[in-house]
């Protein structure tokens, strides 16, 4: 947190002394986004307070713990594939399922499809790629996220 | 201000419902609502949202900052790694959703990048933003967010000649989304 602040305030005096005006449009742009985001944070928030108390903590790391093996891992992929976040949101939310005891591979899995699968986008690729680009990219895309999981398990137990 | 209420407006609604549950729950002693909203819902915001008006400053400058524009447009001068290094570098710098990504690839494209560099575009895009970095290692860690995304660069890479391969005899375009 401290290392936070710091660096947020290098980089206010750093931008402030190269061009005043455009650090201030960059604070206030920020400042927009922060609440463009903010009624998706909390609204997220209040849904992931309710379910974290309706599936307790044992029940989650039966799902996706260290226990869960493979079946964890698709179910993590296949609910990133699906669903659409974005980063904003998703960080803080890996975060607290890693504090509930999800392991960082599976995180890992989730982050990435999130990220590079998209299956309620498609339509939206399918216009600038085509159908059976934007298929094939989505379905490497997603053993690409597997690989990703099963190398970062990998590389933590070795480091 | 109208505007803002509209487009969040699902949003909203849940999150009024949530104070209802919250309110009627503490008025009527319900303890799974009292529990949801301490032990939960108090934590998890009290930890966002003092990192986050921090992230979004270093975000925003970011943006205001970084020129893509001048990097963009000497893009289809590059090719082989030099195009792939300077397509990666284009996208880290970047921030948003996935679909935000299609329309740069359409420029990409007409500037002449090859399929490989689209598709290492969009992978960089997806996996190695920048911005979303700091959002990252505030959230899970530096060890896991540097290893993830060292460990993501070749895997999309080898996606990306996978994917030049499949569709360079394909007669593959990208289309302006139209």
């Amino acid at each position: 947190m401290i290392l936070l602040i710091v660096l947020t305030l290098t980089l206010l005096i750093i931008a402030y002394l190269k061009d005043k005006k455009r650090c201030f449009r960059g604070i206030v742009k920020g400042c927009k986004m922060f609440l463009n985001i903010l009624p998706a944070l909390l609204s997220i928030l209040a849904i992931i307070s309710i379910l974290l108390y309706l599936v307790p903590q044992e029940k989650l790391l039966l799902l996706f713990g260290r226990e869960a093996g493979l079946m964890g891992w698709i179910l993590a992929a296949l609910v990133g594939s699906i669903t659409l976040m974005p980063g904003f949101i998703s960080y803080p939310l890996a975060g607290i399922l890693v504090k509930n005891g999800v392991s960082y591979p599976v995180v890992a899995v989730f982050i990435t499809t999130l990220m590079m699968v998209g299956i309620v986008t498609l339509p939206v690729e399918k216009r600038f790629f085509g159908l059976k680009a934007a298929l094939i990219r989505n379905g490497f895309s997603f053993l690409g996220a597997l690989m990703v999981g099963s190398a970062i398990g990998i590389v933590w137990m070795v480091i | 201000m109208k505007n803002y209420l509209k487009k969040n407006y699902f949003d909203f609604i849940i999150i009024a419902l949530f104070i209802i549950f919250i309110g009627v729950s503490t008025i009527v002693k319900f303890k799974p609502g009292v529990a949801i909203f301490q032990i939960n819902f108090v934590s998890f915001v009290k930890e966002m949202i003092a990192f986050l008006p921090l992230l979004f400053i270093i975000i925003g400058l970011f943006d205001e900052f970084v020129e893509k524009e001048k990097i963009m447009k000497h893009i289809g001068e590059y090719s082989g790694i030099k195009g792939s290094v300077i397509v990666i570098l284009l996208a880290t710098l970047q921030a948003g959703p996935l679909y935000g990504a299609f329309p740069v690839a359409y420029i990409l494209w007409k500037k002449g990048c090859s399929i490989r560099n689209i598709f290492i575009y969009i992978g960089a895009f997806t996996t190695m933003k920048i911005p979303m970095l700091t959002f990252e290692i505030t959230f899970l860690g530096v060890k896991f967010s540097l290893l993830r995304t060292l460990i993501s660069l070749p895997v999309f890479i080898i996606i990306a000649l996978l994917m030049e391969k499949i569709l360079k005899p394909l007669n593959f375009e990208v289309n302006d989304g139209k």
